[in-house]
């Protein structure tokens, strides 16, 4: 019998949003548990901000130019390689719950596995896709084919009007307000707690591992939707956060022109978004005008987030809980993350896109080791990436990660960090739909974060981002174009350039918005 | 991405003369042989009505049927689409080979990745339905 693993992961949350990383608005006290017993990441950062290409990443521990998803829409190919089938075949029972997004969401003609899955249960037709033996899948709302949204239809038809349209009636993400701010992407839902996504994947997870028996290995995906917008939870919830009593994020300038002036000073693409001339990616709202965004609609906004996140906490609770019950606490690895992050009112924005701060880069990683492996407590500041996560499951399960994943197994502390090499991480971004497009690469090592430009729709190649994050921790000043930072920027363009990882042969065709 | 409309796309050369290919590809009732996702199709005159693998219908308006020409266009006319006009278009490469070129153009344009990513499915599909091993090279 070796160790189990929980891999949990939240769909677009902020570093800053867990109490163990500082985070006052949301009480996240089992999280926080889990990094005091384990290992707690301060510069943990994806390979790319949006999901598909991110928890591509996730499964095939390759970073997107390798494995091919280069935006979302791009659906990973089904012989692309994965950490589950490693597991499954070294003997580990294996499932996701949740949130898949490996394939697009988009699909009436349910072309792709995920989609039609529900249609036949949640054992896939050929006993294993993408090396996961059992699938019940979940986003962000109660529409569409997945295992949630039939269940929900099936069992509480009431509760289906409640959750914000994620889409507008154009298919573009809906930029309709609504709570008492009007802030986009906000609902009040009256759905049951109960009844609501981040409980249910709870819920199947809990159901899986009770058909498993007391000896099996296992490899648990879980996979909460939460806190992605919308900004919907249950009603019965709201009143945790008094949104009139959150305070403005550091990272949201209330003064209009110092606001401007920040952005002003990156790339032109931010300005054109924040005024908005010029939405670059699907992601964010197009009817939605960043420059509108007002300071209560930031404290809401954060408040219901913050809601969501202390339900995603609670229902991990209770899966441990479980997991006690069934005696296997002391052989059960933990590793707690998400894919992305959200701007939610950094600079004045909201959602995500073509911009790599910490905002949608820095993201909370915790690794409690199963107790029986007697680690250390540490944190670790040296980058890591999502990239290292599935070389981490190998090494969890007692294998050698195979040569196709890229990254290592995470460092224990800073000084194994030192010792095996981890200087850098690298963050990828390629869109282009319907004639705009943007394409930077990123890396942050020592205590840089330096993005170049490739040319596309806003830039012709020149541009680039360089921020000091030890005097300059929100990024606020652009060192790009500071001729007494030329050297160190020409250092870390040098060294994103010979770390850049192979490309794939043939580029994937996008097949959706997302 | 502030477009509204979407166009795109896909082609695939097929390794047979394009008489044979427009046989298939040409027949608005056999739609459902080639086109992965659509479970069934009815045509009456000028209208079709296609259903989903997801039990979608979607109500279609056939424009352009010429045999000569080996072209067919149709619009679908579901309420979730504002404009919508599909092309498909068979090229003769004159050394015994095909080009069918799919076209889609639409407004919403998320619809038009939609509606065109499962065409590009569909077109690869079309070798095999066609008894080929696979696209000319």
């Amino acid at each position: 019998m070796g160790r189990k693993i929980l891999f949990v992961t939240t769909d677009q949350q902020r570093y800053d949003t867990l109490g163990c990383n500082g985070g006052t608005l949301a009480r996240t006290p089992v999280v926080d548990g889990l990094a005091a017993q384990g290992i707690r990441f301060e510069r943990a950062h994806p390979q790319s901000v949006v999901c598909m290409p991110s928890r591509s990443t996730i499964l095939t521990g390759q970073h997107p130019t390798t494995h091919g998803v280069w935006m979302n829409g791009v659906p990973l190919p089904l012989d692309a390689p994965s950490v589950a089938d490693v597991l499954h075949e070294a003997g580990y029972r294996t499932a996701l719950v949740g949130k898949a997004h490996f394939e697009p969401f988009l699909d009436p003609f349910l072309r792709f596995p995920e989609n039609a899955l529900s249609g036949t249960g949640t054992e896939p037709p050929g006993g294993l896709h993408r090396g996961f033996e059992h699938l019940e899948l979940a986003t962000h709302g109660g529409i569409g084919p997945l295992h949630y949204a039939q269940w929900l239809a099936a069992e509480h038809p009431e509760a289906l009007g409640g959750f914000y349209p994620v889409l507008d009636g154009s298919l573009q993400v809906n930029g309709a307000g609504g709570g008492d701010t009007g802030a986009p992407q906000v609902k009040v839902n009256p759905i049951e707690r109960g009844i609501y996504h981040t409980d249910w994947v709870a819920d199947r997870t809990i159901a899986w591992l009770d058909s498993l028996g007391a000896d099996e290995d296992w490899f648990c995906w879980m996979s909460f939707p939460d806190p992605h917008h919308p900004w919907d939870p249950p009603e019965s919830e709201v009143a945790r956060v008094d949104w009139r009593e959150v305070p403005l994020p550091a990272g949201y300038p209330e003064d209009r022109s110092e606001r401007e002036t920040i952005i002003d000073g990156k790339p032109r693409h931010w300005r054109l978004w924040y005024d908005g001339t010029l939405v670059s990616n699907y992601e964010a709202p197009a009817s939605w005008v960043p420059a509108t965004l007002t300071p209560d609609q930031v404290r809401e906004v954060n408040a219901r987030n913050a809601v969501e996140c202390e339900l995603i906490d609670e229902a991990l609770g209770r899966v441990l809980g479980r997991i006690d019950e069934r005696g296997w606490s002391d052989e059960v690895d933990v590793v707690f993350t998400t894919d992305h992050g959200e701007f939610q009112g950094d600079f004045g924005l909201l959602f995500k896109g073509p911009y790599h701060v910490d905002a949608l880069m820095r993201l909370p990683l915790v690794w409690r080791p199963a107790p029986s492996a007697s680690a250390t407590p540490s944190v670790v500041t040296r980058p890591v990436g999502l990239v290292d996560l599935a070389p981490t499951f190998c090494t969890i399960a007692g294998l050698e990660p195979p040569p196709w994943m890229q990254g290592g197994s995470l460092p224990t502390d800073d000084a194994d960090a030192d010792l095996r090499g981890f200087e850098r991480v690298l963050t990828e971004w390629d869109s282009d739909i319907f004639g705009t497009s943007v394409h930077l690469r990123t890396i942050t090592r020592d205590h840089w974060v330096c993005s170049t430009y490739l040319p596309g729709t806003s830039h012709d190649g020149t541009e680039g981002e360089l921020y000091d994050l030890a005097d300059d921790p929100l990024q606020r000043h652009n060192r790009w174009d500071d001729p007494a930072h030329r050297p160190v920027r020409d250092d870390l363009v040098a060294d994103l350039w010979s770390s850049q990882p192979p490309s794939r042969l043939d580029q994937l065709v996008l097949e959706s918005p997302v | 991405m502030t477009a509204t409309r979407g166009s795109v796309r896909h082609q695939v050369r097929l390794a047979l003369p394009p008489d044979e290919v427009w046989e298939l590809v040409g027949a608005p009732e056999r739609v459902h042989e080639w086109f992965s996702g659509i479970e069934s199709c009815t045509v009456d005159g000028d209208q079709r009505v296609v259903v989903t693998r997801s039990g979608l219908p979607m109500p279609e308006h056939l424009l352009t049927v010429d045999a000569t020409l080996w072209r067919l266009q149709y619009r679908i006319t579901a309420p979730m689409f504002r404009e919508h006009l599909g092309t498909i278009d068979v090229l003769d490469l004159e050394d015994g080979t095909s080009l069918v070129v799919y076209s889609t153009d639409a407004e919403p344009a998320a619809l038009a990745l939609v509606i065109g990513g499962a065409a590009r499915a569909a077109l690869a599909n079309l070798a095999t339905v066609m008894g080929l091993g696979g696209p000319a090279t």
